[in-house]
């Protein structure tokens, strides 16, 4: 099966976060005074084959262990589904 | 005293992207005499060699995170093995970065505070240079030290257990300083925890730490402080000929 993992890496609380305060001062100098916080991260969308649900989420869980996130300063969550539409199965050539 | 009766020979690693490989070999070959062999990172044997240099640059662009891809890279393995068996091994600036990646040091290297790159002379304050002989022998605590610092992601952070942990292990062995040696906001260029700018392992062989000592190595470029990291190893190399042999 086809599946479409989107992981966001953000940074742990209490790691400072220069940009997020940059964007954040440009959105309140933009008069959006309301802004009181921002955090920047990163997104990432893994498109993978794993044989079912509980595989691909192991899958993702590793790499994001091994390599997309620094646990060090950051933290990493993903929402996981099918990717029916990228099923090589699905495709007519 | 048995002296190591060959000249230091010194592997060089190479990653896409580093910058700073041929400036670590030029100081090894012309400044010092020594052999140096400049090490592709695709290569898993680092070759016979009493001591490993890790460069800055952007090893693989800095994608994803600074030193986040190079810690896969083949020769990495061979770096692990060289210090595992107490060989010294030195990271700089992007070689610090793969280091904290790599698990080899702890902490990590962030985006500098004021999200400025910082291309600048730096004044140092050398603290514990026992904890790491072979790369601050000859140097002594307290002393400051002036090196060029070059990175736009210097911001040293690791958990409050972990800084204090290295501050009671002796382990941060230089920080940002002033002129008069004291550490201080102003002092710091990247906003780093602590003003730590170089930090060592639980046995002292690898040191990494963010400014460039082989761009201090030759008087015609502004200072020599750099060039006596690698007259430390030398030093250390030669009072232990028989581990430096039985490394190779």
């Amino acid at each position: 099966m086809h599946w479409l993992a989107e992981v966001h890496v953000s940074l742990r609380s209490g790691i400072a976060d220069p940009e997020g305060q940059t964007i954040g001062s440009a959105l309140r100098s933009l008069g959006y005074d309301s802004v009181s916080e921002v955090r920047s991260g990163k997104l990432m969308r893994i498109s993978f084959e794993a044989d079912d649900s509980a595989a691909a989420e192991a899958a993702v869980a590793e790499m994001c262990g091994r390599l997309l996130a620094n646990p060090v300063m950051e933290t990493a969550t993903w929402e996981l589904r099918a990717d029916e539409q990228q099923d090589p199965e699905l495709v007519v050539p | 005293m048995t002296l190591l009766a060959r000249r230091p020979r010194v592997a060089v690693a190479v990653f896409p992207g580093t910058w700073s490989e041929r400036d670590f070999a030029h100081v090894a070959t012309g400044v010092l005499g020594w052999d140096a062999r400049l090490v592709w990172h695709a290569e898993d044997d680092l070759g016979a060699c009493d001591a490993v240099v890790l460069p800055g640059g952007f090893a693989h662009g800095d994608h994803l995170r600074t030193g986040a891809i190079a810690r896969f890279s083949p020769v990495m393995r061979a770096v692990a093995a060289f210090a595992a068996t107490g060989g010294p091994v030195i990271g700089s600036c992007n070689g610090f970065q793969i280091l904290t990646e790599a698990g080899m040091l702890p902490g990590a290297l962030m985006r500098n505070d004021h999200l400025e790159f910082r291309c600048d002379w730096q004044t140092l304050r050398v603290e514990h240079p026992d904890a790491s002989e072979a790369w601050l022998g000859d140097l002594a605590d307290g002393e400051l030290i002036d090196l060029p610092i070059s990175h736009g992601e210097g911001r040293y952070v690791a958990d409050p257990a972990t800084l204090d942990e290295l501050e009671a292990e002796r382990r941060v062995v230089l920080r940002y300083a002033d002129a008069a040696g004291r550490i201080t906001a102003d002092a710091n260029p990247n906003g780093s925890e602590r003003g730590i700018a170089g930090i060592v392992n639980e046995t002292g062989n690898v040191l990494g730490l963010m400014p460039h000592p082989e761009r201090a190595s030759e008087s015609e470029v502004g200072g020599t402080d750099g060039l006596r990291l690698f007259r430390s190893l030398e030093r250390w190399l030669q009072a232990r000929p028989a581990a430096a042999e039985r490394r190779l």
